[in-house]
């Protein structure tokens, strides 16, 4: 099948194979808001992504958590290039892309697609599947007979019945319009994906097919993805790394397993203990903490910690410095001056990692008494 | 179980569609016992949203039809006339929705709204009924109620337009309290808020709950009794432990094994039910989890009657023609390699 990974490609001749395949320095994305009628003035602005600095290695998978306001769909637009950066650094297999116009983009977009969350609204209702999957083939300059076999053959890997390239959107379920999604984005041989929310929008049932289906397809291409969602139960299936943000910051990037199993940050204990496990014998013996308060405003984020006036170990350092994102052994980085899960040890032999935001104070946790 | 508060028996709903009648809801009877939460759960189109509505007389248009009975303190709801229903809705039963974006008016202050519904009901003087208002948003966790009770929707927040949603459904004491993916939208932390204040409230009115999910950690939280709807029918109803800890239907046992756990090491591989769930215009004959069931047999092509089939729990009852012991080695293979074949099915 043509669809290979070994394949060379006709572009980026001048494209670093060995730095990793995205790249996010400092990465800052305000939205203004402006008022007044004839002249707009900015009064205030929404801190969307506050400096993020993040890397995806090729072949990874990078698991971006949150809930809702916290930056991860600006994050990933930002990647995509669909909307542009205040500030900060983007690049993409060492090219930097951060304020690339159409042209400079348009040889990169052959290598990085994007499945949407809701798969009623992203796919054309009066297109038929063919046409819908062999569009980015048509854009790209593919021969219309070749364009055929390829739709067939995508439809193929994704589970669908090759015959059903002449049927509309309206005629699938959830599940298998997601798989059209899948396919669209896989035409094209990207190397990256990001999965916005791919499974959200579906049926516990079929989120399980799907999910394997996206874990075999990135095997099968050598596909590295970014898969953005909100809680940590669906990441965990599929992500090697995790990151987690909250109202625009980094909190806590890990190896995936062990995000579960040690979670460091408050916030990140925070977002396991309150998914509610399915059996009952289980939830009646764990001890919930539940997080009062809601996400604050990210047009005035708080001072020091941005999620200190819900944590509840929050002391008058949180208030005042924002901490650094310190690492800890197995490339495991927290920004929290008073970290869980972590002995004696492993806090002295913590240190600042050139990740953290620039804004962040040099403060490492343990100068004073553990509140874990 | 005591005298059950609301009794449905043989509950039908279909509508007729450009495709011909489509049975939402076949033949569903359940009942409701005071202060306990059922749970009934399953996916898109299982019939779970149509049953909880047709209680509360919403699903009712020109296309639609009904059949059985449901039985509230003496009346019956499905023929009930719209002005019994009324003085019934929000006042004896009352319904949280799912999306608190869509089922608030947007240009009526809050407080108004839920004094609407108090006057209409209790007919209580202005000031009374702003007190009670206020000491209601003040239970479902709103700060500040006095001066909230002037906002408008927009200027909350999802998790708070949701709390206003359970004040106004709890401003009249209701016995039944139906709640229709009450934390859906919601994001997790705030879904713990609002479950735990859900059954706090519980505790302190002793009403009712008909939680309708499809989120099964949600109902381990909170459920007595849970009921699995597939296809328009309930396939296996029990208590909350033998559900989890004794399943009968291997819809069931797809369904408990393709949640996703955050508590323990994670599997190679999810566990996916094979196939769609069947188009309720086009359904199978006999069971209709047949063409996904990996253990189908001839017995299949006829109906299972829901009914108990294990000894000593005459209230676990479900339908599958399997034998006991037959289940019990079959379900073996839990947590789910069932379905791991991806057999694809067609689209209607």
């Amino acid at each position: 099948m043509s669809v290979e990974a070994t394949e060379p490609r006709a572009d980026g001749a001048a494209l670093d194979e060995s730095a990793p395949l995205v790249d996010v320095e400092h990465l800052k994305v305000f939205f203004p808001i402006k008022q007044g009628i004839v002249v707009e003035r900015e009064v205030a602005r929404v801190h969307a992504v506050n400096d993020v600095t993040l890397s995806i290695a090729e072949g990874e998978t990078l698991g971006l958590v949150g809930e809702s306001g916290c930056g991860k769909t600006t994050m990933s637009r930002a990647i995509m290039r669909l909307i542009d950066s205040t500030d900060g650094s983007i690049r993409f297999r060492g090219e930097d892309v951060t304020r690339a116009g159409r042209r400079q983009m348009q040889p990169l977009r052959r290598q990085m697609q994007m499945v949407f969350q809701d798969p009623f609204a992203s796919l054309n209702p009066r297109k038929r599947v063919g046409q819908i999957i062999g569009l980015p083939l048509r854009l790209h300059g593919s021969d219309r007979k070749d364009i055929e076999t390829q739709v067939r053959q995508l439809l193929d890997k994704v589970g669908l019945h090759p015959e059903h390239v002449n049927r509309y959107p309206h005629e699938f379920s959830g599940g298998q319009r997601q798989r059209i999604g899948v396919a669209r984005a896989l035409a094209l041989e990207p190397r990256l994906i990001v999965l916005d929310e791919p499974v959200s929008a579906l049926d516990v049932s079929v989120q399980a097919q799907i999910i394997n289906l996206l874990d075999d397809l990135q095997d099968d291409f050598k596909l590295t993805y970014l898969f953005v969602a909100h809680d940590l139960s669906v990441v965990r299936h599929v992500s090697d790394r995790i990151a987690v943000m909250y109202l625009g910051k980094l909190m806590e990037v890990s190896p995936a397993e062990e995000l579960y199993t040690k979670p460091i940050h408050p916030y990140t204990s925070a977002l396991l203990a309150a998914i509610p496990i399915p059996d009952p014998r289980e939830n009646r013996r764990r001890e919930r903490i539940v997080v009062s308060g809601e996400p604050p405003n990210p047009i005035n984020p708080p001072s020091g910690c941005v999620f200190h006036p819900r944590c509840p170990y929050a002391t008058q350092v949180c208030r005042e410095e924002e901490p650094p994102l310190v690492r800890y052994p197995n490339g495991h980085l927290a920004a929290c001056h008073h970290p869980l899960n972590v002995s004696e040890a492993e806090i002295r032999g913590a240190e600042r990692d050139p990740s953290s935001p620039l804004s962040a104070g040099d403060r490492l946790p343990g100068t004073t008494a553990s509140a874990a | 179980m005591a005298e059950p508060l609301l009794k449905v028996q043989g509950l039908e709903v279909s509508f007729a569609t450009e495709e011909g009648v489509v049975t939402a809801v076949d033949g569903v009877s359940f009942d409701l016992a005071p202060g306990e939460v059922l749970a009934v759960v399953g996916e898109s189109g299982s019939g779970k949203s149509v049953t909880a509505m047709t209680l509360m007389g919403l699903t009712r248009s020109p296309n639609a039809r009904f059949e059985g009975t449901a039985h509230y303190k003496g009346t019956e709801l499905i023929s009930a006339s719209e002005d019994e229903l009324r003085r019934i809705r929000g006042a004896e039963i009352a319904m949280i929705f799912q999306d608190p974006m869509t089922s608030l008016n947007p240009v009526q202050r809050i407080g108004k709204q839920i004094i609407e519904q108090i006057q209409e009901h209790e007919g209580l003087p202005d000031q009374q009924a702003l007190e009670r208002t206020v000491e209601l948003l003040e239970r479902v966790g709103i700060p500040r109620a006095r001066e909230r009770v002037d906002s408008y929707p927009h200027e909350f927040s999802g998790g708070m337009r949701q709390r206003v949603m359970i004040a106004l459904a709890l401003s009249c004491n209701p016995s039944v309290l139906i709640a229709d993916e009450p934390t859906t939208a919601l994001d997790v932390t705030i879904q713990a808020q609002i479950l735990e204040r859900m059954r706090e409230l519980r505790e302190e009115t002793g009403a009712a709950v008909v939680l309708v999910t499809h989120d099964l950690g949600v109902v381990a939280d909170i459920a007595d009794r849970i009921a699995v709807m597939y296809a328009g029918r309930i396939v296996e109803e029990g208590t909350l432990d033998q559900i989890f800890y004794d399943p009968q239907h291997p819809y069931t046992w797809g369904l408990l094994g393709s949640i996703t756990r955050v508590d323990k090491p994670r599997p190679a591989r999810l566990p996916a039910i094979a196939g769609l769930p069947p188009s309720l215009a086009n359904r199978p004959t006999g069971c209709h989890f047949r063409p996904r069931c990996p253990h189908e047999f001839s017995e299949c092509s006829k109906v299972p009657p829901l009914e108990a089939r294990l000894q000593g729990h005459p209230e676990h009852r479900d339908r599958c023609w399997l034998s006991v012991d037959e289940k019990r080695v079959k379900r073996e293979v839990l947590p789910g390699e069932i379905g791991l074949a991806s057999k694809e099915h067609q689209p209607a």
